[in-house]
């Protein structure tokens, strides 16, 4: 199965990707063959074999439930592209 | 001919459970907290770190599925819906996709007195967002993320309700339920309990039927504004099929925001198909399995839900269907009081008379919960045996003592003695007494004699009267009867 332009695009807007023309291209190529190879795990008999959840045999993996401090506003904010007071502030969301 | 519609509902219901932590890192979860205080590099989606699952969440959602009659899965696993957002820093949501940890529920509910049910078809847990904050006008939204990671439950219903107002009773009783089994608190106000609702109409005219397309109405703050959202949004989208005959499956969902101030659903933006979101496993979480042990111990937590109350207090206690009804209605403090006076040896019925008839009603207005209530159970426990055993009157019990007790906290022998209330136990002043109205009434003595029974009222009440009320009642009347030889 080849990855059309379209699909290409369509994901890239869903990940908020702005891609050119030229990645548009190869974009569409590699995740063609990247589909091939998966492809190819197909040919491998999986009757009566469980779907797996996660890769690793582990489960029931819990903290208790203590609550510890938070960061100081500071530390949490100083990433923000910007802020007003100590709120992280982005362009107005439109409902 | 005649144009009948059918209204068809299926709710959506967030809950935030009762933990100390959020739902994947140690952050606090406490209303009301100065922004951005309660966060961490989990919760505001640093690069590399890694979520850790609350055990106690887990039981909570468990106990929360079990009381609502669904099967619990004995697998179960998280995943990731992504989404842009500014109150998702991660892009992307921890959720439960395709093995919820309950499906297949029941909700009985009430309305008016009849009973309804409402399926339920899966119950997740997932973690919340952060809140927006819109400013007026146009300016920059202002972004919290003290609420990103909290844990919630999420309780998808069938479309089985078919009124606005079952809507609300259905809500109603998941908030009771949730707060009676201390899953939830349940607040509206505070968004521990949200609620969206999928509503469409099935109309019938001339014998075809016409479904108008789904509706989600969202930004629902109230049990309230569920019912009020809901009765418009119904005929807003009949007069909308009358317009433009559109069905189902001729335009995308739409989701439709209450406006409560107007009264009114606008429309928001469109929705995201599901495949939209990219929903895969999330691959820093492991696996959950749940088996019998933990079941059963989540089940030995339950405590007594209030439907279950209502009925022992019919069935065992013989409270008849209103007592029975208030005190559960009036919320879990009324009846946990009503419980603690149980213990006081005072019997059922007496307990929920003096409770509903006098306590409530006097201290309506007064205090605003019950634990401002001045009276300890035990101190009307007190006053009602007082009136039980003869030693106080039943009306000063209730307008002179009870009034002063909830003033004042004080107890009722004290009132009593301080006001002179104690009833006389003299039965030779009861005698003499009796005797005298007996004597100054020849005429309803004979009345009584002849068979008009009707008049031992009257002499009973001048009894009372001469003794100023402190004679106890049921000693008056007995005394009367022998004098009579009744």
């Amino acid at each position: 199965m080849a990855f059309t332009r379209e699909q290409v695009v369509k994901i890239a807007d869903l990940g908020r990707l702005h891609l050119t023309e030229s990645e548009i291209e190869s974009m569409s190529k590699q995740l063609t063959a990247i589909l091939g190879f998966f492809e190819q795990l197909e040919a491998i008999d999986t009757e009566g074999i469980e779907p797996m959840a996660h890769c690793l045999p582990i489960q029931n993996v819990f903290r208790e439930d203590e609550k510890k401090p938070g960061l100081p506003p500071d530390e949490a904010l100083a990433n923000a592209p910007k802020r007003v007071g100590d709120f992280f502030s982005v362009p107005p969301i439109l409902d | 001919m005649a144009t009948t519609y059918e209204i068809i509902i299926g709710l959506e219901v967030h809950v935030q459970l009762m933990t100390e932590s959020k739902l994947f890192c140690s952050d606090g979860t406490k209303f009301g907290e100065p922004p951005n205080t309660l966060v961490s590099p989990v919760s505001i989606g640093m690069p590399g770190v890694l979520p850790v699952m609350n055990r106690r969440a887990l039981e909570l959602a468990i106990k929360a599925g079990l009381a609502l009659g669904c099967q619990i899965s004995r697998f179960t696993k998280w995943d990731r819906k992504h989404y842009f957002y500014p109150d998702l820093p991660k892009a992307y949501q921890i959720s439960q996709y395709d093995i919820p940890l309950a499906t297949e529920g029941l909700v009985t509910y009430d309305v008016n007195g009849e009973e309804k049910k409402c399926r339920l078809i899966r119950v997740h847990l997932e973690e919340d967002a952060g809140k927006n904050l819109h400013a007026e006008g146009g300016g920059d939204s202002l972004v919290d993320l003290n609420r990103a990671g909290m844990p919630l439950i999420e309780v998808v219903s069938y479309p089985d309700i078919r009124r606005p107002e079952e809507a609300a009773a259905y809500l109603e009783t998941i908030r009771t339920l949730m707060r009676d089994l201390d899953v939830s608190d349940c607040e509206m106000q505070e968004g521990s309990l949200r609620c969206d609702a999928n509503i469409n109409l099935h109309i019938t005219k001339d014998g075809n039927v016409y479904k108008t397309p789904i509706v989600e109405v969202k930004n629902l703050n109230s049990i309230k504004s569920v019912e009020k959202s809901l009765i418009y949004e119904a005929s807003r989208q009949f007069e909308q099929w009358q317009k433009d005959g559109k069905v189902l499956g001729q335009m995308p969902k739409q989701t439709r925001g209450w406006d409560d101030a107007r009264g009114i659903t606008r429309s928001q933006r469109e929705k995201e198909e599901e495949a939209d979101y990219r929903y895969f496993p999330e691959p820093d979480l492991v696996p959950v399995v749940i088996d019998d042990a933990l079941i059963e111990r989540i089940r030995g937590e339950f405590g007594e839900t209030s439907a279950q109350r209502k009925k022992r207090y019919i069935e065992e206690l013989g409270l008849n269907d209103y007592n029975a009804s208030v005190l559960i209605d009036k919320g879990r403090a009324i009846s946990d009081y009503f419980e603690a006076l149980l213990t006081h040896e005072v019997d059922a019925k007496s307990a929920a008379n003096w409770l509903i008839n006098d306590v409530l009603s006097h201290a309506e207005g007064r205090i605003k919960v019950m634990s401002d209530l001045p009276i300890m159970p035990g101190s009307l426990a007190e006053l009602i045996k007082l009136v039980k055993g003869n030693k106080l009157n039943l009306n000063d019990a209730r307008e002179k003592v009870l009034p002063e007790m909830i003033e004042t906290g004080r107890d009722a022998a004290s009132i009593v003695d301080e006001k002179g209330l104690g009833v006389v136990l003299d039965t030779a002043a009861i005698d003499a007494i009796v005797d005298a109205v007996l004597a100054d009434n020849a005429k309803i003595v004979e009345d009584i004699k002849s068979g008009k029974g009707k008049a031992l009222g009257a002499l009973v009440g001048q009894v009372m009267k001469r003794s100023q009320g402190k004679f106890p009642p049921a000693i008056v009347n007995e005394t009367l009867n022998k004098r009579l030889g009744l």
